[in-house]
């Protein structure tokens, strides 16, 4: 078993249950559902297997370390943490529905790493040799993995809102009809971000910390570092923006689909319209 | 208080107590740092006319947008951010702590209208006592032990939980304050350095980016500096051996310091950053007799010269530890290589580590070989001391526990207030009210089930 052929069954599942949670959109059955996020799971299963054999071949290639290095590998693992934030919300809240908006953003991230992305296992540049990649990686993109929950729950907010102002009988109306509440989408839109900000807080701070101790500045306002500061700004605008009236709903659905833009600028943007520190997808 | 003068401090301090104006300030902040990462900061004059016009140079320049994160505009729009924090904590803090600190123990009619989470019930043929202790036992067993108040006929009883947590969110804004503070301090009592050490050599200064000059206090040598590469070819480790030599004591002994393992020492931490050669490699050769008459190696620096048995004079014009730039096709360390016969025209020719026999086929007397070279290198490290690193850092902790507290702990209350036969519990959270409802409700099905309503 290699963890190239886990990475397949993992893309295969994820599509399979993106198109469930579609067929449960229009069904309203509830097996379907059910179905959709049993594949996930079992996708997630597959991942975590693939990520774990991934890393014993960069053992057995002699350079041993995490899985999380390079544009590759880290896409990869943006995919896992979105599926593990849903299944936490999907077995919390049991809103099961929120998987047609979450599942389709693992896909595109596997599907991308899977067909254009070089899958390579390099060695370590001294600059990655540290743990503290390992921390600031993981707490990144579990960080990330919230907001394009929340990013998800937003659109089916906006859906929502709209379906019910227009109060329309069409085909779309009755999908949108097995929503949960605009109320619960706009909780759930703050839960999911209550989760994502300490976590991107954290990854910020190990980040600058790690930074501190490779090079003696924990901030240089290096792009990346900046950008993760602006989404670190939208997402507490969106909260102190919840705690005076009127701005919850709409503006908040809004807020947290910009929020969720500038992170996947701060990903992979960033790499690919600016230059800096970070080598993630760099042409270095 | 209603001079004109009072009035405008008043609506000063409304202004900076406003939560409006602290998402504006976020909001701009979040959108003017996307200048500086899109303009490049902190060029030099030729990389700047590189990329842009004149006239852009000069608008940006006046606009400080090649430096803009320490622009007096950016950092006036931190110090609004920080009054807007202070004043709308300070503002805010004395209502909140009040909350916190005093108990409710009594559940008026004010209160009860108030809540949005009410069970009422009338139970029948108990007397108040005894509904007194029933509740307790049932609060203590299922909540945690409430105060009793007897109060104008009616029995209070009281319990709440962690209602400090609504100190959170003054925790997290403090923790900025502190990480700005930290910040303050290193920019002021702190600096930012580098210093390139020879293999052997010591410095006892460093220069900053605007090359002035610090003495550190003590000495720091580097004993020796390797690279080591990947079989790709990839850099895997840059490794310097320091010696930090303070007062004619060497306090730290050879201690290897490589990416993402600075040493430090007073303060002052010193990070492998680059490395380079330095000049003087010392290279050697051996010069053949191609009849074998004679074989005589020599050990020679770059701009050296030698005197062989026969007269004949050699000398190392230059050489280099990667020839392959320089020369496609070949790779490894090289030497030029002037070699003049006594009474004859002086012959230039390269000599080559990798390429033993190279040097055979030039087809003269004597041949030449590249045995070995000591090569030296320089390490490049950046030194920093930085004072104001464990307040920042004592900030960061603070922020974390402070979101932590902000938002997944609750300030939570339940009251039960009995009148006669009229039982009402009431409750009520600073936070998650979904959640807390979730609870409550489960807390009244259980009181129902107990009094087998
Ligand atoms: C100009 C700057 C700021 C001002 C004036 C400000 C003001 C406020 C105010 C008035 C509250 C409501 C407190 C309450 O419920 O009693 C609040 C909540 C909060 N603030 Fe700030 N704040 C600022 C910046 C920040 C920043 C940069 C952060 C980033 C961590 C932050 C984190 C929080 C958090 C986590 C909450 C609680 C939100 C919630 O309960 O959902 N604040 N802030």
């Amino acid at each position: 078993m290699t963890s190239s052929l886990m990475f397949n069954v993992t893309t295969f599942a994820y599509l399979i249950s993106m198109l469930l949670f579609f067929a449960f959109l229009a069904s309203k059955s509830k097996i379907v559902g059910l179905g959709g996020s049993l594949v996930a799971y079992v996708g997630f299963i597959a991942q975590t297997v693939a990520i774990g054999l991934r890393w014993n071949e960069s053992y057995v290639q002699g350079h041993g370390h995490a899985p999380l290095s390079n544009l590759y590998e880290s896409v990869v693992f943006f995919s896992w943490t979105i599926i593990l934030i849903f299944g936490i919300l999907d077995m919390k809240y049991k809103y099961r529905i929120i998987g047609a908006f979450v599942i389709p953003f693992a896909l595109l991230g596997m599907a991308w790493a899977q067909l254009s992305l070089e899958s390579n296992i390099e060695p370590l540049v001294p600059a990655l040799q540290s743990n503290w990649l390992l921390y600031h990686v993981i707490t990144c993109f579990l960080g990330y993995a919230c907001f394009a929950v929340a990013c998800g729950i937003s659109i089916m907010y906006l859906l929502k809102i709209k379906a019910e102002s227009s109060d329309s009988n069409s085909a779309a109306g009755s999908i949108i009809s097995s929503f949960p509440s605009a109320r619960i989408l706009d909780d759930m839109n703050y839960r999911a971000i209550m989760i994502g900000f300490p976590l991107l807080t954290l990854g910020i701070i190990t980040g600058a910390a790690w930074a501190n101790y490779a090079w003696g500045t924990y901030w240089s306002w290096d792009p990346k570092e900046t950008w993760s500061l602006i989404v670190w700004f939208v997402y507490a605008a969106f909260l102190h923006a919840r705690i005076t009236r009127g701005w919850v709903g709409k503006r908040a659905a809004w807020l947290s689909i910009i929020g969720f833009a500038a992170t996947i600028f701060c990903y992979l943007g960033v790499n690919l319209f600016l230059s800096g520190l970070h080598s993630y997808g760099g042409s270095r | 208080m209603s001079t004109k003068n009072n009035g405008f401090l008043q609506s000063l301090w409304d202004f900076f107590c406003s939560l409006k104006l602290a998402i504006s300030l976020i909001i701009t902040l979040a959108v003017t740092s996307i200048f500086g990462t899109i303009i490049k900061q902190g060029g030099t004059a030729d990389e700047l006319q590189r990329e842009y016009s004149a006239g852009v140079i000069k608008l940006f320049s006046a606009l400080d947008l090649f430096d803009m994160y320490h622009s007096w505009w950016f950092i006036t729009i931190l110090y609004l951010f920080t009054v807007n924090l202070t004043a709308c904590s300070i503002k805010r803090l004395p209502r909140v702590w009040k909350l916190a600190s005093t108990p409710t123990p009594i559940l008026d009619n004010g209160l009860e209208k108030s809540l949005t989470n009410l069970y009422v019930f009338t139970a029948k043929g108990s007397s108040p006592q005894q509904l007194k202790e029933r509740m307790t036992a049932f609060l203590k067993a299922n909540f945690g032990d409430p105060t009793v108040t007897e109060r104008d006929g009616e029995i209070h009883l009281f319990v709440q939980k962690s209602p400090y947590s609504r100190l959170g969110v003054y925790v997290v804004h403090l923790s900025i304050i502190v990480v700005f503070i930290g910040a303050i301090m290193g920019s002021l009592f702190g600096y930012k350095a580098y210093v390139n050490i020879p293999e052997g050599g010591d410095i006892d200064r460093v220069s900053t980016r605007n090359d002035k000059v610090i003495p550190l206090g003590f000495k720091l040598r580097c004993d020796k500096f390797t690279v080591t590469l990947y079989d790709t070819g990839a850099p895997k480790e840059f490794r310097s051996l320091l010696t930090v030599v303070d007062n004619g004591q060497e306090v730290i002994k050879q201690r290897p310091t490589i990416v993402n393992d600075p040493l430090t020492y007073k303060g002052i931490t010193f990070y492998q950053s680059s490395y380079g050669p330095s000049g003087d490699a010392t290279i050697h050769l051996t010069a053949k007799a191609r009849n074998g008459a004679f074989a005589t190696p020599m050990t020679l620096r770059q701009g050296e010269s030698a005197t062989l048995a026969d007269g004949s004079k050699v000398q190392v014009v230059e050489s280099t530890q990667e020839v392959g730039p320089m020369m496609p096709g070949f790779s490894g360390p090289a030497a030029r290589v002037e070699y003049t016969p006594p009474g004859k025209a002086p012959q230039l020719f390269v000599v080559f580590k990798d390429f033993p026999n190279f040097d055979e086929q030039r087809g003269g007397a004597v041949i030449f070989t590249f045995d070995a070279s000591d090569a030296k290198f320089f390490t490049g490290l950046q030194v920093a001391k930085d004072p104001g690193v464990g307040v920042v850092w004592l900030g960061c902790a603070l922020m974390v526990i402070g979101i932590c507290i902000a938002f997944f702990m609750s300030h939570k209350r339940i009251w039960i207030r009995i009148t006669g036969a009229r039982v009402v519990l009431g409750g009520s959270a600073s936070k998650n009210p979904a959640g807390f409802g979730i609870l409550f409700d489960a807390l009244s099905e259980k009181l129902k089930k107990a009094e087998n309503l």
